[in-house]
């Protein structure tokens, strides 16, 4: 951190005061000037809380997205077509045993056997050739997207939220002081303040076993350099799988998630594979650290972007990324 | 049997084919002289439907895969945003041109609207070009799909200019000299000559020395940067020309249909075009044209023939996706490529007389 404020003295300067005002804004109670300027701040206040639990789900799918490609060079486009088939199995189960966390369970299990399969039988075939396995999951994708229609139609599914997570609670934020005096304060969903959560203990967990952990040293060695790390004698092809089935059922938990969020239906896999996609450019191809960073900027834009320039709010999710391509062609977090 | 023999013959990427350069490489192929004479005379053979729907859309989807197999097979850059920008330039006739939105739409005539269409769509791609060369290899497709779907969700979002989910319908076609362009037959023949000069517009353009320098940065990028070349530049020029051609095929393609919507321009739309463009093989500019017949057919009576065998008719995308995966496993350039093993394994006395042929 102190490297890079003495490397880039503006651009720190930048970020803090950006930090700054971005606190201020979230916690201060803004006078009447502002209120007329850029409306209610309970207006922004839900849009900056719908962008950060957003943003936590866009770290579940594109966390998965960015670990294989770091260690393996494999551009999975049929992440998307893993996060619907999480969604859908998650649904099953949710509604054949009524079990909400039951169904992440099983999402995980199954969406990572499929994760396995296709790295058993599909990917070790065509190691090294980049292009040729990104086509191999383009065909994947349209393959899966067709089984999923055909098993369960164009309909919207969504997952039933559990009754202990109903409703919504008051947070300490104050969103306007009423003419008695009395603050109003924010009331906002439990079930999105829940899944915000878990995907930060998820994310942080990520980051230990990583870092602290054996196998994610030899994990962060394969990213490095994969010949080097297999001429060492680790087992690379096992690393492999496993990597592949914690990616994918990363993105099966994510589909649960989703499914509870919002809802589930054909298209939403390529609205996923686009956000993965969007997240690890912002963030740096194959890093952790950059995914998050990279979903809680996409997640933010987009919500703040819909509320305040409703019929171009994908255009701010697009400049975010040309604008990261222009400057830091690797990506905010990347290493190289 | 001249030097052009060679190049059919090779399994090689088109870079062997070097020493053909300066010819015209079907100049004396007589497969080349009938296809040609067939495509000529079609309307005499297809009716109505089949003259459109099958001929002429292929020629239009293949010419948008063919500016894909410019931009991969000579520049190495395999680009999903190729319909992308034809759907913008078939957005801008739309906007600029007549159509039945009438508040959107600004009442150009076609001889105006079109030259800016193709104007805007080419800068269009070639901002993208720029965007994407900034990184290499296996990022392209991930910036390219990226673009493509932002401008997918980007039109379905906004209502001032692109008119939301519902598009834009009921686009004028050209009407001039007394003849109604969008008539069958007339319409076929403008979109044959496109097609056609694109074709040899990539033909000619991958034996200049712009196109040698291409297929230089594709092999080795920082030995042509040694020799001298502007690698970036090259790149972005490359970008520019494709989009061109894609600008081409998104006008015909709006006249085809006479209407424009986000549906067009979806992301399984742009995987479509690199579908067609891989199945057909992307070492060669008629591959692409090929690939778009097997998937016009394929689209048009997949669902009868499904039923036919007792299936279910509405899987035609299952089909198309274990296609796809059957090309990129067993050949990895395309329908061509099985074809010239086909050949080679066949009649191996003469391919081999003729590459000794073309290399002495």
């Amino acid at each position: 951190m102190s490297r890079f404020i003495e490397r880039h003295p503006v651009w720190a300067l930048i970020v803090i005061i950006a930090i700054a005002v971005a606190l201020w804004l979230v916690f201060a109670v803004w006078p009447p000037g502002l209120e007329e300027a850029i409306g209610r701040k309970r207006v922004f206040l839900n849009a900056v809380f719908n962008g950060v639990t957003l943003g936590g789900l866009y770290f579940l799918v594109a966390s998965g997205f960015t670990l294989i490609f770091g260690l393996m060079r494999n551009v999975n486009l049929a992440h998307g077509s893993l996060y619907l088939f999480g969604g859908y199995v998650g649904y099953a189960i949710s509604t054949a045993t009524g079990s909400w966390l039951l169904s992440f369970i099983l999402a995980f299990l199954l969406t990572a056997l499929v994760g396995v399969l296709l790295q058993v039988i599909v990917f070790r075939r065509m190691e090294g050739q980049d292009l040729r396995q990104t086509m191999v999951t383009i065909g994947l994708s349209i393959v899966f997207a067709d089984l999923m229609l055909w098993a369960c139609g164009g309909d919207f599914y969504q997952i039933q939220t559990p009754s202990w997570l109903v409703g919504p609670m008051d947070l300490p934020l104050i969103t306007a002081v009423k003419s008695s005096g009395e603050p109003v304060y924010l009331r906002y969903p439990v079930v999105r303040l829940v899944i915000f959560a878990a995907s930060v203990v998820i994310g942080v967990g990520m980051w230990l076993a990583l870092n602290r952990t054996r196998i994610g040293m030899i994990i962060r060695a394969g990213v490095d350099d994969r010949d080097m790390l297999a001429a060492t004698g680790v087992r690379i092809q096992l690393v492999f799988v496993l990597v592949f089935a914690f990616g994918a059922g990363l993105a099966g938990i994510a589909g649960v998630v989703g499914g509870t969020f919002q809802s589930l239906s054909p298209g939403e896999d390529i609205r996923f594979l686009l956000a993965s996609l969007v997240v690890v450019i912002v963030g740096g191809m194959g890093s952790i650290p950059g995914a998050a960073l990279g979903a809680l900027i996409i997640g933010l834009a987009e919500q703040l972007g819909s509320v305040y320039i409703p019929t171009y709010a994908i255009v701010v999710t697009f400049l975010i990324m040309v604008l990261v391509l222009a400057i830091r062609p690797q990506g905010l977090l990347a290493r190289r | 049997m001249s030097l052009a023999h060679d190049a059919r013959v090779a399994v090689r990427p088109a870079t062997t084919a070097q020493p053909s350069a300066r010819a015209w490489p079907e100049i004396d192929n007589p497969a080349a002289w009938i296809v040609a004479v067939l495509l000529l005379i079609m309307p005499l053979i297809a009716n109505g439907f089949f003259l459109i729907e099958i001929f002429a859309t292929t020629l239009i989807l293949g010419t948008m895969a063919l500016s894909l197999m410019f931009l991969a097979g000579y520049g190495g850059m395999v680009s999903l945003m190729q319909l992308t920008i034809a759907g913008f330039a078939a957005y801008m006739v739309a906007v600029f041109g007549v159509s039945a939105n009438t508040n959107i739409s600004l009442g150009w005539p076609w001889w105006l609207a079109v030259p800016m269409a193709l104007a805007l769509a080419t800068i269009f791609g070639t901002l993208g070009g720029a965007l994407a060369v900034r990184t290499e290899g296996i990022y392209t497709i991930m910036i390219t799909l990226a673009i493509g779907a932002a401008f997918y969700y980007f039109t379905n979002q906004n209502w001032a200019i692109f008119n939301g989910h519902t598009g834009i319908n009921t686009v004028a076609t050209p009407h001039f000299w007394g003849v109604n362009w969008r008539a069958d037959i007339p319409f076929y023949y403008v979109v044959l000559a496109v097609a056609a000069l694109c074709y040899f517009a990539v033909d000619y353009i991958s034996r200049a020395p712009f196109g040698l320098a291409l297929q230089g940065v594709r092999d080795n990028p920082r030995r042509m940067a040694a020799l001298g070349f502007n690698v970036n530049a090259h790149r972005v020029a490359a970008y520019a020309f494709a989009s061109f051609v894609a600008a081409l095929a998104g006008v015909l393609q709006v006249w085809n249909y006479r209407q424009i919507s986000p549906g067009s321009v979806s992301v399984s739309a742009c995987i479509d075009v690199l579908i067609i463009a891989v199945v057909g093989g992307i070492t060669r500019p008629i591959g692409p044209f090929i690939g778009a017949l097997i998937f016009v057919l394929l689209r048009t009576f997949a669902l009868d023939v499904l039923i036919k065998f007792g299936l279910d008719g509405n899987r035609f995308r299952l089909l198309i996706g274990l296609g796809f995966l059957a090309i990129v496993f067993w050949s990895s350039d395309g329908v061509i490529g099985l074809w010239q093993r086909w050949r080679q394994s066949h009649r191996p006395t003469t391919g081999r007389s003729g590459g000794a042929h073309g290399h002495g």
